[in-house]
């Protein structure tokens, strides 16, 4: 069998190559840079080579970021980006539901709708969601991060569960109906762990987008007990501005748990960033 | 994103369904009210609200007043909003003229099977996991020009003041930009390479065709979806970068990184002249629209775009 070889072979591979290995070294190099600094001693960080390794590699960066309300910021991000899932999880499903398995016009305009919301560029309707959240006595409260997040996932998340649900073979909603089944029933019973990958997948992918946003924590929040992490992380380059090491500490504890998830679920989340797309 | 559309096209056609489909009634629709009531509240309603401020005077904290088309000539008129415009241009063409080959050649060979490969791809893939915020800040260090990188290689070609020279700052905010979003696009291309058959390679190589005519004649007609999907990704998206040149400069030095979506936000909460931003925010939304539609007419599909990795 040379399939697999043959397959290998037609890639333009001098190109690609040498493309490739001069990436790695660009990708990896801010990284490393992160790394060996927030383990750099705030004293010698002007007197040493920035990318050595430190020579008395130390912790106390990481000391100063933890005694600096960092877990505050990190509970805060746990909540926003849980509760925002969470909600948006719940109604795309139900809305996804609805657009593979209805045949009414409704349920077509509805997936229309979600499609143009896909073409909007959303950033661009931030004063107006300022001006709502003001309204509704949301501002600088945890809430007014997490309604408009999960508003703004919710076009690419139900494309991609619609997408998926599609797959589900028709014979056994049938036949569940035929038994009398109600839509609850269906929706918990069958379409549900049914969709339990689609909706592992979009649930990663949202919740990456959701943890690292910035603009909404921006303008939407004001008071430091309502801070999340990315904002944390700006405001920590404000208030230590001569602790390059403390900041670039936070940045690691920022992306430990987000490096976590990854390494426990690569392969679902790379499938969720490619499955509305890539198809 | 074509399957989305058979979707539809189901949908539509009930005609089609079989025997036991036509008799069966469907779910109740009120089962996607709550997300399209979500949906409408929060992004389509402000997505009106948006073009409403652009009429109004308000300074954030008081109540709007009408004041017509004022705020439009004013803003139209504004030396900044012209240069923010064309800054704007430039960002959306040179991010596309540099992610998108790059992306394209390199989800090309992270498809090939061999195991270092994969341990690429891994590697690449790290920046995606890292906030905006977290990647300006690092760069910042990174390139500062006492104790960054030119201190570190000692050449005075990387000791410049990267962020503080208006001809160099541009440049650094699209080459990090580059190095945020690159990951997620190769990844896409990655995946659609590896939908191509192999059977069109096997074919083409019986027939004598080289690797580089290949590549031409198979790997990207075959890749064009994706290559749609991505660059009008990489086009709406580069129009609505914001935290990162946000918290790399700030819109400096002078007004030199100064794009639209950081105009409005200025405008609106640092001015205070939400009508004048929201005026800023139509166009973006126009221009964004716009071009997503304009490329999907062009590519003769009726595919969606997102714009999840502007926010």
């Amino acid at each position: 069998m040379s399939a697999p070889s043959l397959h290998g072979r037609t890639r333009p591979n001098v190109v690609g190559a040498v493309l490739a290995w001069g990436w790695l070294a660009i990708v990896l190099l801010p990284i490393y840079f992160i790394i060996v600094t927030s383990f750099r001693a705030q004293a010698v960080y002007y007197a040493e080579n920035p990318l050595s390794i430190p020579a008395n590699p130390t912790v106390a960066a990481y000391g100063r970021v933890l005694a600096n309300d960092f877990l505050l910021y990190f509970a805060n991000s746990v909540v926003v980006t849980v509760t925002a899932v969470v909600l948006l999880l719940l109604m795309a499903v139900a809305a996804s539901y609805v657009i593979v398995r209805s045949v009414s016009p409704f349920a077509r305009r509805t997936f229309s709708i979600f499609l143009l919301g896909l073409a909007i560029p959303m950033q661009a309707t931030i004063i107006p969601v300022y001006y709502l959240i003001v309204q509704l006595g949301l501002y600088d409260t945890l809430w007014a991060l997490i309604l408009p997040s999960a508003a703004f996932a919710l076009p690419i998340t139900v494309l991609i569960i619609v997408t998926f649900m599609r797959d589900i073979p028709k014979e056994l909603f049938e036949s569940m109906r035929v038994d009398g089944a109600s839509d609850m029933a269906m929706l918990w019973r069958l379409v549900l762990p049914l969709s339990k990958p689609a909706l592992v997948t979009v649930g990663i992918y949202d919740a990456l987008n959701v943890w690292n946003g910035f603009l909404f924590p921006l303008v939407l929040t004001q008071s430091s007990g309502m801070r999340v992490l990315p904002l944390s992380l700006w405001s920590y380059q404000g208030e230590f501005t001569t602790d390059i090491p403390a900041v670039l500490a936070a940045v690691v504890l920022s992306v430990l748990p987000l490096l976590a998830a990854y390494v426990v679920g690569r392969r679902q989340l790379v499938a969720g960033l490619t499955a509305g797309f890539g198809k | 994103m074509t399957v989305a559309v058979r979707t539809t096209e189901r949908v539509g056609r009930p005609g089609s369904a079989s025997g036991a489909a036509r008799r069966r009634t469907g779910p109740a629709p009120w089962l996607a009210l709550p997300a399209l009531a979500f949906f409408a509240f929060f992004a389509l309603v402000p997505l009106l609200g948006v073009v409403v401020l652009s009429f109004t005077s308000w300074d954030g904290l008081g109540s709007p007043t009408f004041i017509g088309a004022g705020n439009w000539g004013r803003i139209l008129a504004e030396p900044l909003t012209q240069r923010a415009t064309v800054l704007s241009l430039v960002v959306v063409l040179l991010s596309v003229l540099f992610q998108a080959p790059v992306s394209l050649l390199l989800g090309v060979f992270m498809a090939g099977r061999q195991r270092y490969r994969e341990v690429l791809s891994i590697l690449y893939f790290l920046p995606l996991l890292f906030s905006s915020a977290a990647v300006a800040i690092a760069f910042r260090s990174l390139l500062d020009p006492n104790f960054g990188l030119g201190a570190a290689i000692g050449l005075d070609v990387l000791s410049q003041d990267w962020l503080g020279k208006p001809h160099l700052a541009l440049g650094v905010c699209l080459f990090v930009i580059a190095w945020s979003f690159i990951p997620f696009h190769a990844l896409l291309y990655q995946a659609g390479v590896r939908q191509i058959p192999v059977q069109l390679y096997e074919a083409a190589t019986l027939d004598g065709a080289g690797a580089w005519r290949q590549f031409w004649s198979i790997t990207i007609p075959q890749l064009r979806y994706t290559i749609i999907t991505s660059t009008t990704l990489i086009l709406v998206g580069s129009l609505t970068y914001f935290d990162l040149i946000f918290i790399l400069t700030q819109g400096g030095p002078g007004d030199a990184t100064r794009i639209l979506p950081l105009d409005m936000y200025l405008r609106g909460f640092r001015s205070f002249d939400m009508g004048g931003a929201s005026v800023i925010a139509t166009i973006l939304v126009v221009v964004g629209l716009t071009m997503s539609l304009g490329l999907n007419r062009v590519s003769g599909s009726h595919r969606m775009e997102s714009q999840q990795e502007g926010l």
